[in-house]
């Protein structure tokens, strides 16, 4: 039954992974890219490493499965709001569609 | 532990995560600015954390997973000192 279960969540995740990476190819400027390929990967990685959890068991690798899991939902967001708030002060420009950037207006106010 | 070697979806599982390791690698040779290249190396590490991990499931063997957490840490570090460059201002200004 854990089995099933494991294999079940390694298959979402991999689709996950899939789909965040046609999103970063395919999106027009780097802050949609990041938003679609940051969410869907982090997600997928760690419902694969869930998966993992869950055939191998509480065991030595199981244990390191779910350390990793831990460790790429706590530093995946950090990376990617750093990143983009780089990308921001690097003077990247938006999308031509984009319709609001309130970032640039609370700058032009302070 | 389920062993898999004689079953074809872990094969299915990693060849679409090569493709998807492919997509990146088309980003970073294509991305017009720095900050989209370091965006898909970043996706590229966690992309490689998933392919470790589905290592371990097929072969049985633990130290495959130090790879992946090793890996993260390094794609971590990476992406914070890549962001920590380019928010300096150009040369030119």
């Amino acid at each position: 039954m854990t089995d099933i279960i494991g294999v079940l969540l390694i298959t979402i995740g991999v689709l996950f992974d899939l789909f965040g990476c046609i999103g970063l190819v395919r999106l027009p400027d780097i802050y949609n890219r990041l938003q679609a390929a940051t969410k869907c990967v982090t997600l997928g990685t760690c419902m694969i490493l869930l998966g993992v959890l869950f055939i191998a068991g509480i065991g030595s690798s199981g244990i390191r499965a779910l350390l990793c899991a831990i460790f790429i939902l706590l530093t995946s967001p950090v990376a990617a709001h750093a990143l983009s708030r780089a990308a921001h002060r690097a003077g990247i420009k938006l999308w031509d569609g984009s319709v609001v950037d309130r970032y640039a207006e609370k700058d032009r106010n302070d | 532990m389920m062993y898999m070697m004689d079953s074809v979806w872990p094969s299915i599982f990693m060849l679409i995560l090569l493709f998807s390791g492919f997509l990146c690698l088309y980003r970073i040779a294509r991305g017009p600015t720095a900050p989209d290249r370091t965006v898909a190396i970043d996706i590229l590490g966690t992309l490689m954390v998933g392919f470790c991990a589905i290592l371990t499931w097929v072969t049985g063997k633990d130290y495959y997973m130090n790879i992946g957490i090793t890996w993260a840490l390094l794609s971590f570090i990476g992406t914070i000192a890549l962001a920590k460059y380019l928010e300096g201002r150009d040369f030119d200004d």
